[in-house]
């Protein structure tokens, strides 16, 4: 504004600086990282449903991108494309091309486990396995898959635990039953459990949906924090959620990918009417 | 309609009834000057209480819209409302100063000079307008077409400026009344100013690009995206 | 609506209370160390005991329970777990169907297919029928019980990278671990008062059974053959069976109750 008296002004340097810094945070993964995961002409159907279709997706890595959409928009489907889940779905078809740092995880020599341990996933209802304890949750993945030595399963514990926030709530209860924990601790330990087996990407299916909203901003510090190391897709139905913690966006809508970009622009300026229509709330 | 939508607009309404007092309070005291209308004068400066009342209600309202954390246009629309409604408070203000300088003049002998004030109310007055109607109408087009016209109102003021200031020095007796006037100028240039504001303000508004200190007021140097229009 | 549907459910109370006060009554009085410890005595001697029938009853169960459980048990897994909608349609079909056989029929056709072939009855014939009558009885409960954990567990395990089979036996199986033990407990305290079967297959003994090809005594067919027979003593002998075998069952229904309540709930 350009009417203001003359006065004394600030040192110009300090404040110019910030709002470059601040630019920086919100822009995409610079160009040197490639896409964690790729999708090209990616198309899901149960049976003759067409539920997907033809989704051409690049997430980048090491970052948090967010996928939103009504319900019903395919959203979750998609997600579970990623881990293979859909093998277990009787009649359910996968066409096109999903890429994990350039190796097609669909690629019949490649055993779906071996996916799954790249790929983890955290559900929307916590489900920490009622007859283990915390520990025993935790390291579940590890032993299951052979690791058996008690110093690297403690170690592991630990590490687990710290990175999904846990560690300092339960260190001194790690035997008592897993389900004695609260809601939001819960959902917690079911991170570190998906944490323990190193995974490189983190798939995450509306995981605050049912915690009450301190729990929900604890969860959403905690992928702040982890989206430095992994790369994190969450599907939200919160869009103020994925505007506080994502650095891209994708729409969904009816099975196709409206518009992916940047969550500042999505937010502030979709390039797409629908975009706008449901980031809005005119409709979904 | 929403529960949202029906605030929202009735944001906007809000606005410009604050506009319309704005505009009436410059175009009232500038008639105060010409007209040497000592009432008149007084009738402004003590309406400007209402506006500076507007500018406190918008706030509160948008606010209290903010609190629910919209996106996307309706984002925009709210940030901007604010932007606006702190411009025309201003304009207020300066209608303020020059019904102040119109009550000093019309105390004193009348002026016997021709000056170019009026045109330059109505300039500036006229740019208001065209941003205000630019916001009603989410109207970018417009809104670049106005920010040029700025220029004419500063080359105006200096003119007057130079005028006024040879009197001083010819005829020393009227500085007090040439200084008046100088400041009535100086006010209009800025009420021109802050009219530059608000269509800048609507270009952020309906294209989501933020012009302003850019440098680029010409709108043939600027082009539209392809972006929706919102509401 | 209320007195009606009260008066209904008491009623049903009524012969479970007529039956355990007639056989206490009548067997209390003839149980004594002996019945636990002694063999029957031949005709016309008092005292002797149900020793032989008590163990075989328990080994017969032994042997119904190595033949019974895995099957069942996996059989449960393969329809809640794998399979095809249209196959396991028709193997729940067949279970229910053998689930209402009549039992004397289970002992007809182990008889052609066991008995007849081997020249002899067996401990191994009784243990085989009484198995095959558990298997569609856990291969059911245990698929129910599975079906009622959550799908959650079963993705959570799979997203971690876990083989299937892996993730079925040591998450979801071991979840639902108790309901599938109290299938099996309530599936051989059925099947441990079944006589008709054994008629035809274990054939009873009086003696000790000392290999698993001779024939053996079971309870509820020694309580049958003194129960027909016109001595006193026997009959006396018959009630005592009765009363023991009645809280052998009432005693494993219970248990089963106390060790399968919810000590906390899942706080979910």
């Amino acid at each position: 504004m350009t009417t203001e008296p003359d006065k004394v002004r600030p040192a110009i340097p300090v404040v110019r600086a910030q709002p470059a810094v601040a630019r920086e945070e919100l822009a995409t993964t610079p160009a040197g990282l490639p896409s964690a995961i790729t999708t090209r002409e990616l198309s899901i159907f149960f049976g003759d449903h067409h539920v997907l279709k033809r989704v051409n997706l690049d997430v980048p890595a090491k970052a948090v991108t967010a996928i939103i959409g009504p319900s019903g928009c395919g959203k979750s489907t998609f997600l579970r494309a990623l881990n293979r889940l859909h093998d277990l779905v009787p009649n359910s078809r996968v066409e096109g091309k999903i890429q994990l740092f350039g190796q097609d995880i669909y690629d019949p020599q490649l055993e779906p486990v071996q996916v799954r341990r790249r790929i983890g996933m955290v559900f929307q209802k916590s489900n920490p396995f009622p007859t283990m304890s915390i520990a025993e949750n935790v390291t579940v993945g590890l032993r299951l898959n052979g690791l058996r030595k008690r110093a690297a399963l403690v170690e592991r514990t630990e590490q687990a635990l710290s990175m999904a926030a846990l560690w300092d709530e339960v260190k001194d209860r790690l035997d008592a039953p897993a389900v004695s924990l609260s809601g939001g601790q819960q959902q917690r330990l079911c991170i570190a459990r998906a944490l323990a087996v190193q995974p490189e990407v983190l798939l995450m299916d509306e995981p605050a949906s049912a915690l009450d909203p301190l729990a929900t901003a604890r969860i959403e510090d905690l992928i702040l924090e982890l989206k430095k190391e992994y790369t994190i897709i969450i599907v939200t139905h919160n869009m103020q959620q994925a505007a506080r913690i994502s650095n891209d966006t994708a729409f969904f809508y009816l099975g196709e990918l409206v518009e992916f970009g940047p969550t500042s622009k999505m937010f502030t300026h979709p390039s797409k009417k629908r975009t706008e229509d449901y980031v809005t709330g005119r409709f979904g | 309609m929403t529960h949202f939508e029906h605030e929202l607009s009735g944001l906007k309404n809000t606005l410009l009834t604050m506009a319309s007092h704005a505009e009436s309070a410059v175009k009232q005291a500038v008639d105060a000057v010409v007209n040497r209308d000592y009432d008149l004068a007084l009738r402004v400066k003590a309406g400007d209480t209402i506006i500076d009342r507007f500018e406190v209600d918008v706030d509160e309202l948008a606010i209290r819209l903010l609190a629910k954390a919209p996106l996307a246009g309706d984002l925009r629309l709210i940030a901007v409302t604010m932007k606006i409604s702190q411009n025309l408070e201003r304009v207020g203000d300066e209608a303020s100063k020059i019904a102040k300088r119109a009550r000093d003049l019309s105390q004193e002998a009348p002026l016997k000079l021709v000056v170019a004030i009026p045109q330059m109310a109505e300039l500036a007055l006229k740019m208001l307008r065209s941003a205000l109607d630019a916001f009603v109408n989410q109207d970018p087009q417009t809104a670049r077409a106005l920010i040029p016209q700025d220029k004419e109102v500063d080359a105006l003021n200096k003119s007057i400026h130079r005028q006024l200031a040879n009197r001083m020095i010819e005829e020393p007796e009227t500085i007090a009344r040439c200084l008046n006037l100088m400041v009535v100028a100086k006010s209009l240039e800025r009420v021109a100013d802050h009219a530059k504001n608000v269509a800048e303000e609507v270009v952020y508004l309906c294209e989501a690009q933020d012009i302003r200190h850019s440098g680029q007021t010409k709108s043939s140097m600027l082009s539209a995206d392809e972006t929706s229009h919102s509401g | 609506m209320q007195t009606v549907t009260c008066g209904c459910a008491l009623l049903v109370v009524v012969p479970l209370c007529l039956v355990f006060y007639h056989v206490l009554r009548s067997g209390a009085g003839s149980i004594n160390w002996a019945f636990f410890t002694q063999l029957p005595k031949p005709v016309g001697e008092l005292g002797g005991g149900m020793a032989n029938a008590i163990v075989g009853t328990f080994e017969l169960l032994a042997l119904a329970a190595v033949i019974g459980v895995p099957i069942g048990v996996l059989g449960g897994i393969f329809l809640s777990e794998y399979g095809s909608l249209g196959l396991n349609w028709w193997i729940r079909f067949g279970a229910d169907v053998l689930n209402g056989v009549p039992s004397i029929i289970w002992g007809m056709v182990v008889y052609a297919l066991v008995v007849v072939p081997s020249k002899r009855f067996s401990a191994l014939a009784g243990g085989i029928v009484l198995g095959m009558m558990m298997i569609p009885l856990i291969m059911r409960t245990t698929e129910e019980v599975l079906r009622l954990i959550p799908a959650g567990y079963r993705e959570a395990a799979l997203a971690l990278g876990i083989s299937q089979w892996r993730a079925i036996l040591q998450i979801v199986v071991r979840t639902a671990l108790k309901g599938i033990v109290t299938g099996i407990l309530l599936a051989l305290a059925r099947v441990a008062g079944e006589t008709a079967p054994l008629l035809f297959t274990a054939f009873g003994n009086r003696f000790w059974n000392h290999h698993l090809t001779d024939p053996i005594a079971s309870m509820p067919l020694q309580i049958f053959n003194y129960a027909i027979s016109p001595y006193e003593d026997w009959h006396k002998q018959a009630w005592a069976g009765a009363l023991v075998l009645l809280l052998f069952v009432a005693i494993v229904n219970v248990s089963v109750r106390v060790l399968t309540r919810d000590r906390f709930s899942t706080r979910n």
